[in-house]
């Protein structure tokens, strides 16, 4: 077959017949007939002026929306001359004739912005939808289906040279949405599978705006709208919590989803490496908290990277986390003693009254406390000091002696 | 010339060889509880630095290598129920030493007795004069007072530390009748006390007992119980002279070490100081950086 068809492709250069132009009255499949007859049987390695292949798979374009006869292919292929044979390279195609909505829509998105300021390594529309083969996003086949959806953006989000060149912000997303909870699940065999977002469910599609944009679905302030798309439940819990609380009264900086469960990462906060990473978000805030949790043996075994012990969730809760001073909050004074006897059956009102945050080196936290700690640190300076001069000392003189003794035989067989 | 320096080499080895005495310091008793309390302290140690320094890149390696904090922690505490044991027997054996046989002023006063006296201070001052060398060295009698200062270190660092440990332990046991603060107390007392009984030990005690050059690499007295005539004559002159003003010289004599004791000794001690050296050293690096 490729010897036929390289046999026949200089034949074809030189001797096809110049196709007369179409008469307004065909339909778009008889339009399209002429370019695609010389099309289908050029050579994969037959390229245009422009360096790009001019061979056309007449099958998969049939089955695509437009070559199912919605479109003919001057419809897109509108430059002048385009009609005649032989004719110059197309500039690409354009979809604005026909989706002029979408491509208005286009241009207020992230890539549409970056490709009006000159990157021109943002995606266009054939990136997304393809070009020949273009189906609908319902379609399981499309690039724009969601069992395709993340090969689509990952062919420039997943690809590290493409990234690196292109100075695309957000590094290798696409291999991070892949091992996260949601990727995953895309990729198993659960239920879950149908259910998970692919990338435009949290950056929308002609809608995808950049995060720094109010109006972006993936804004800070617009994130748990966003999640709570699917996580409902857990959003009505957090919006009743500190956290939400502050962000409804318009302070952004109050963590929402994403500054816990991160972003392209997200992880099933079932395990236990989850469990024990998150601490160190609540105390990227939290620091003087942080601090004082790892003076206790609960921090110190989750900072080694055990999860059985007290996080800050496993006392305050997560999405419900409320100040101490509401008496919903888990440790509030109502309410301590119940959450300390989740791990330790036998407390009692003496046992709640350990302080989990008391500063050794701060008098508030209790005098005996400060001054034992003063004790002990006095202590081990004074003892090491004493006897870290008296071990210097000692070795100075020892070392002395031994140079003596083994000096005076020596001295004594001089004498005789 | 040389001939006579060979012959008196050869009757010094000969002094220190078969021909040599060896007296009794430590009993068999002595031995055994300080080979205990040797290794469930180790135990403890290397159990106990994970959490203490859990923000250091070693740490969760080690706890792993222990194979999960679970299993440093059982260890943790088999050790400590283990040097609590210990502890407890010692202190019934001095009391019941008293009562039996020596009476209690013989406990709290003179040379055999732990408890710090006036010579003490004397042989301070006396000992880092001859560190400067501004005079001879102390007669020492049979307690030096830094292995005094070991004993006691050991004996309020066992207490402290185990009460402490038996706190957090049994926390809501305590708490029947503790207020709750005495755990953060008993938190910050363990640890620190810890860091103190691990860096002394391990580095002044392995200098004092082991490390300095009259003793490198090793004294084997605490394994084998035997000192040779000729140390007991050099460093306690004061015991020897006392031993033999009292007439009891020749009932403290006893059999040269036997060589497995020996070697028992270099082993275990050896692999002590190895241990301890390294846990000092990654002390030392986690609290500079």
């Amino acid at each position: 077959m490729a010897l036929v068809l390289g046999l026949a492709a200089p034949a074809f250069a030189k001797e096809a017949p110049a196709p007369k132009a179409p008469a307004a009255a065909k339909t778009a499949a008889e339009a399209s007939q002429k370019c695609i007859d010389c099309h289908s049987e050029a050579e994969p390695g037959d390229k245009s002026a422009a360096g790009k292949s001019v061979l056309l798979d007449p099958a998969k374009h049939a089955k695509s929306l437009h070559g199912s006869g919605k479109a003919a292919c001057v419809d897109c292929h509108a430059d002048e001359g385009m009609r005649k044979y032989p004719h110059k390279s197309p500039k690409p195609a354009q979809c604005e004739s026909c989706h002029a909505k979408a491509v208005k829509e286009y241009a207020t998105t992230i890539h549409g912005m970056a490709r009006a300021e000159g990157r021109m390594v943002a995606a266009t529309c054939s990136d997304c939808h393809g070009t020949h083969d273009i189906k609908a996003t319902s379609d399981d086949a499309a690039k724009t289906s969601r069992a395709n959806l993340e090969a689509t953006c990952g062919a420039c989000h997943g690809n590290e040279k493409i990234i690196k060149e292109g100075k695309i912000p957000g590094g290798n997303v696409s291999a991070l949405y892949h091992d996260s909870i949601h990727g995953r699940l895309l990729g198993g065999t659960t239920k879950a599978k149908d259910k998970v977002p692919v990338c435009t469910d949290c950056h929308g599609t002609h809608d995808m705006r950049p995060k720094r944009d109010p109006e972006s679905a993936v804004s800070r302030a617009n994130v748990p709208e966003t999640c709570g798309t699917c996580h409902g439940k857990v959003k009505k819990v957090w919006a009743g919590s500190q956290h939400g609380k502050l962000r409804a009264n318009n302070v952004l900086q109050a963590p929402g989803c994403t500054d816990c469960h991160g972003t392209h990462t997200i992880a099933d906060p079932k395990t236990p490496k989850w469990q024990v990473g998150v601490i160190k978000e609540c105390g990227g805030c939290h620091t003087e908290f942080i601090k004082t949790y790892r003076d206790t043996y609960h921090g110190q075994v989750t900072d080694l990277g055990f999860a059985r012990m007290a996080t800050c969730a496993s006392c305050h809760g997560a999405h419900e986390v409320l100040p101490k001073s509401n008496p919903m909050s888990k440790v509030s004074e109502q309410r301590i003693l119940a959450t300390c006897q989740a791990c330790h059956p036998k407390a009692n009102a003496n046992f709640v009254k350990f302080q989990p945050h008391a500063n050794k080196h701060k008098k508030e936290s209790g005098l005996i406390l400060y001054y034992t700690t003063l004790f002990m640190q006095l202590l081990l300076a004074g003892v090491f000091a004493f006897f870290g001069l008296h071990t210097i000392l000692w070795l100075y003189r020892s070392l002395a002696e031994m140079k003596a003794k083994r000096a005076r035989p020596t001295r004594e067989s001089e004498k005789h | 010339m040389a001939s006579q320096v060979q012959a008196g080499q050869a009757a010094a080895a000969e002094s220190r060889g078969a021909a040599q005495k060896y007296y009794e310091r430590f009993d068999r008793v002595d031995r055994v509880m300080h080979a205990f309390l040797m290794t469930t302290f180790i135990g403890c140690a290397i159990t106990g630095m994970p959490p203490l320094f859990s923000d250091e890149p070693w740490a969760a390696g080690l706890a792993r290598a222990l194979g999960g904090f679970e299993m440093a922690a059982l260890i943790h505490r088999i050790c400590a129920g283990v040097m609590i044991i210990v502890w407890l027997l010692h202190v019934v054996r001095i009391f019941g030493d008293a009562i039996r046989r020596t009476g209690f002023l013989a406990m709290v006063w003179g040379p055999n007795s732990m408890v710090p006296q006036p010579q003490d201070i004397i042989d301070i001052w006396l000992h880092f004069k001859w560190f400067v060398g501004k005079g001879p060295r102390p007669p020492f009698d049979r307690w030096t007072y830094w292995e005094k200062f070991d004993y006691w270190a050991v004996f309020w660092g066992m207490a402290i530390i185990g009460g402490s440990g038996l706190l957090l332990w049994f926390p809501a046991q305590f708490a029947a009748f503790l207020p709750g603060w005495v755990f953060n107390v008993a938190t910050v007392v363990h640890g620190e006390e810890a860091l103190l009984a691990v860096g002394f030990i391990f580095t002044i005690h392995f200098f004092n007992g082991h490390l300095r050059p009259e003793k490198f690499p090793m004294d084997l007295v605490i394994f084998t119980g035997r000192i040779p005539e000729h140390e007991l004559k050099d460093e306690r002159p004061a015991e020897y002279r006392r031993l033999v003003s009292e007439g009891r010289l020749e009932s403290t004599e006893t059999t040269r070490p036997t060589p497995w004791t020996e070697t028992f000794g270099y082993l275990v001690g050896g692999t002590a100081v190895i241990l301890g050296t390294l846990t000092v050293i990654v002390i030392v690096y986690s609290v500079v950086t």
